[in-house]
């Protein structure tokens, strides 16, 4: 997949900085609620730049992210509420936390390759709900209960709105990792990482120590996605096990596929992606109800899956692939 | 008695009429979500994902206000129901309601459905000060005018449903052994703590506790264990499917305890009948709504102004479905309480009269239970009655017992 134009990134970011200051100009384009939506799709692209590191760069399935996403989440939420840290300071902690349960679940994930390693992330996606349940956890997690918090608060009197300011942390966090993460597939840890995924075989040959490439890779994975759910677990104020269900690992996969599978950009678009379709979705079934007149009683899913299936179906690369080749076929 | 409560009612109504004829002259006062032609009110309910199947309730609600508004709507104004599927997911239900309140300006929220669901946005809703009423929920935290001044629950909570069983196994039961089932959830977790309330000082009497997971395919085994306890009480906490089967399990094997049976899996034909009409003779359990499958309620004039409204607004609902019966005595609730506003249609009004609720009479609820509400009392129905089942129906007994919740 091409790199992105340098300059168009710089513009993109300069608008994701800027646009939101127009708040007080515009408070019904740029209200609270947007920005609020928009943090959700930042929270998201995290997500599934770890997941896309993980599958996309190195090769690996991975059917249960929502794991990670929930132990970054609840590390994160039970720092805030027993020991009352700040919540910037979890970050680094949950990613810490996330990197090594993610690289303990990578040692026995070197037996397993293709779907049956999909299947062992899967179940651990079934079990992390259950287990924030356990009856020893409880003290911790507030099993069913769940942990309420507070949302960040806007630091050194900056004159944002809490949503403003959620954005700000949000798309900050973000870009940091973002840039670590193209410098490091750029390095040879990257090739090294690409080498596996496309030939395990010659890698291993060229002397390239596979076993510990792939471990630390989902290690790797897992603290971007572990940042991610922290991120989220401030930005909703409130977690619980039924915020974590299997439906969650499923939408970071969808999001991944559809943005591009071994592309940074992909990865912010299938961010986007998921959460603007999921709303869109309901929007559209009611719309196709309510003011087209249709007695079509269709589901949010069953739009969503309908134009899950016209996307795959015009875009099999993804949107970022699709895209590429586009505009590949018209300059060409 | 009946004539009598209703030529009160009709003075009552005669006296608000006169003493509200001052008001009509006043102001017309709005808050988002308000105009003179419409009222915007939200809502939130899984109509996708593992609790989906409470999604008839939301359907029936937005049938229940379309009939409001073919019948003139409320005051002259309609009202704009917007509910939308969050799925049972917390994160989710944030999202909805940001984009109610602020996108889409209700004036109100009504009915949201769901314990950890509703916790995510307690908070919020109170700190917007934006009504969050008669919530689709039994835990018992959502009556704390205090801390929480707009938001308020409605039915029962299971905490104190609890409490009246371990009461009455008390008074009723010589030496008893309980044995306790109990879904692993926070729905079970509130009525296990209200039972243990319940029991105070004679807590130890429980010897057997045992839990399942809503996926477990049966609970056969939990029922074996409890038998061999030896208890001589159980009590069932359970959602239907393993309530019909931990009863017929429990006569299978030949254990005959005094049964209590939670109001969750209270009905007749999606509990009761599937168990085996024999083996649940005596099983004890409180209601506070009727059940439209109870034949003692045939001939009940609201449950037949409740079959026509099925039949006209939900032509594809089954009739069998308390769910239905719920969303229609909820949704009364709400429009009374939508009514009393006038035209002072503001949040702090709406709350104002969501908690001036005076015996007021909600069709299917069981007979001698009225909605009462104050400032200082958030919980709009508090009573429960115990019947016990007789064979094809339940049979009430006792008094209506009107508990306050801790």
């Amino acid at each position: 997949m091409p790199a992105f134009p340098k300059k168009l990134l710089w513009v993109l970011l300069a608008l994701a900085f800027l646009v939101p200051l127009l708040r007080p100009l515009f408070p019904d384009v740029v209200s609270d609620y947007r920005l609020f939506l928009v943090s959700t799709m930042i929270i998201a692209s995290i997500a599934v730049l770890g997941l896309n590191l993980l599958t996309g760069f190195n090769g690996q399935i991975s059917l249960g992210h929502g794991a990670f996403y929930a132990v970054g989440a609840y590390t994160a939420a039970v720092l805030m509420d027993h020991l009352s840290m700040p919540y910037w300071a979890t970050l680094p902690v949950a990613a810490m936390v996330c990197f090594i349960v993610g690289y303990l679940f990578g040692l026995p994930a070197l037996k397993l390759e293709g779907h049956y390693l999909a299947l062992a992330t899967f179940a651990l996606a079934l079990a992390v709900p259950q287990i924030l349940k356990y009856r020893w956890l409880e003290g911790l997690t507030g099993g069913v209960q769940g942990i309420v918090l507070n949302k960040p608060e806007v630091p050194f009197g900056l004159p944002l709105s809490e949503d403003q300011w959620l954005y700000y942390y949000c798309l900050i966090i973000m870009v940091v990792l973002y840039w670590a993460a193209a410098n490091m597939l750029n390095s040879r840890s990257g090739r090294a990482m690409m080498a596996i995924r496309d030939q395990y075989m010659a890698a291993d040959t060229m002397g390239i120590d596979t076993a510990l490439y792939k471990t630390v890779t989902f290690g790797i994975s897992a603290a971007y996605t572990g940042i991610a759910g922290a991120l989220s677990a401030s930005a909703i104020a409130f977690v619980a096990p039924d915020s974590f269900n299997i439906f969650l690992s499923i939408k970071f996969l969808i999001g991944l596929v559809v943005g591009g599978v071994g592309s940074l950009a992909g990865s912010v678009v299938g961010g986007i992606f998921y959460v603007l379709v999921d709303n869109s979705a309901q929007a559209l079934s009611m719309f196709v109800k309510n003011d087209l007149g249709l007695q079509f009683d269709l589901s949010a899913y069953t739009v969503f899956g309908i134009l899950l299936i016209a996307l795959m179906y015009l875009m099999p690369m993804g949107i970022v692939g699709g895209v590429y080749l586009a505009w590949r076929k018209l300059r060409g | 008695m009946k004539t009598n409560r209703r030529t009160f009612v009709g003075g009552m109504s005669a006296a608000a009429v006169l003493s509200g004829s001052r008001v009509a002259f006043a102001q017309k006062k709005y808050d988002d979500g308000a105009t003179d032609k419409e009222i915007k009110i939200g809502h939130t309910n899984p109509y996708s994902g593992p609790a989906s199947s409470y999604g008839v309730i939301g359907k029936a609600e937005e049938a229940y206000w379309k009939s409001v508004n073919d019948r003139g709507g409320i005051n002259g104004r309609m009202v704009k129901f917007i509910t939308l599927d969050d799925g049972y997911s917390p994160p989710k239900t944030v999202e909805l309601v940001r984009q109610l309140v602020e996108q889409e300006k209700v004036l109100s929220l009504f009915n949201t459905l769901g314990t950890p669901t509703n916790t995510a946005i307690h908070k919020y809703m109170n700190q917007k000060k934006v009504p969050h009423l008669f919530l689709a929920t039994g835990a018992s935290k959502w009556g704390k005018p205090k801390e929480f001044p707009w938001t308020m629950g409605y039915q029962p909570d299971y905490h104190t449903e609890a409490v009246i069983y371990a009461k009455h196994v008390l008074a009723n039961v010589k030496d008893p052994k309980i044995a306790v089932l109990m879904q692993n959830d926070d729905y079970g977790k509130d009525y296990w703590e209200g039972f243990k309330e319940g029991l105070g000082k004679d807590a130890n009497k429980v010897v057997k506790h045992v839990t399942y997971e809503v996926t477990d395919p049966t609970v056969d085994s939990q029922v074996i264990q409890m038998k061999d306890s030896g208890a001589n009480v159980f009590f069932n906490i359970s959602i239907p499917k393993f309530a019909a089967q931990s009863m017929r399990k429990a006569a299978e094997i030949g254990w005959r305890p005094a049964q209590y049976l939670n109001n969750v899996s209270g009905q007749v034909t999606t509990t009761m009948k599937p168990a085996g009409f024999d083996n649940v003779q005596g099983v004890i359990t409180a209601a506070w709504l009727k059940d439209p499958t109870d034949k003692q309620w045939a001939d009940d004039a609201e449950m037949k102004t409740w079959r026509e409204w099925m039949a006209k607004y939900n032509p594809n609902g089954n009739v069998g479905d308390v769910n239905y019966v719920y969303a229609y005595s909820v949704s009364f609730l709400m429009e009374q309480t939508l009514k009393k506003c006038g035209d002072n249609l503001t949040r702090a009004n709406l709350m104002r009269q969501a908690a001036s609720h005076q015996k007021l009479r909600v069709p299917l609820l069981l007979p001698g239970i009225t909605v009462s509400t104050s400032p200082t009392d958030f919980y709009p129905v508090q009573a429960v009655q115990l019947q016990r089942f007789k064979g094809e129906t339940w049979e009430l007994f006792g008094n209506v017992l009107a508990a306050e919740s801790t």
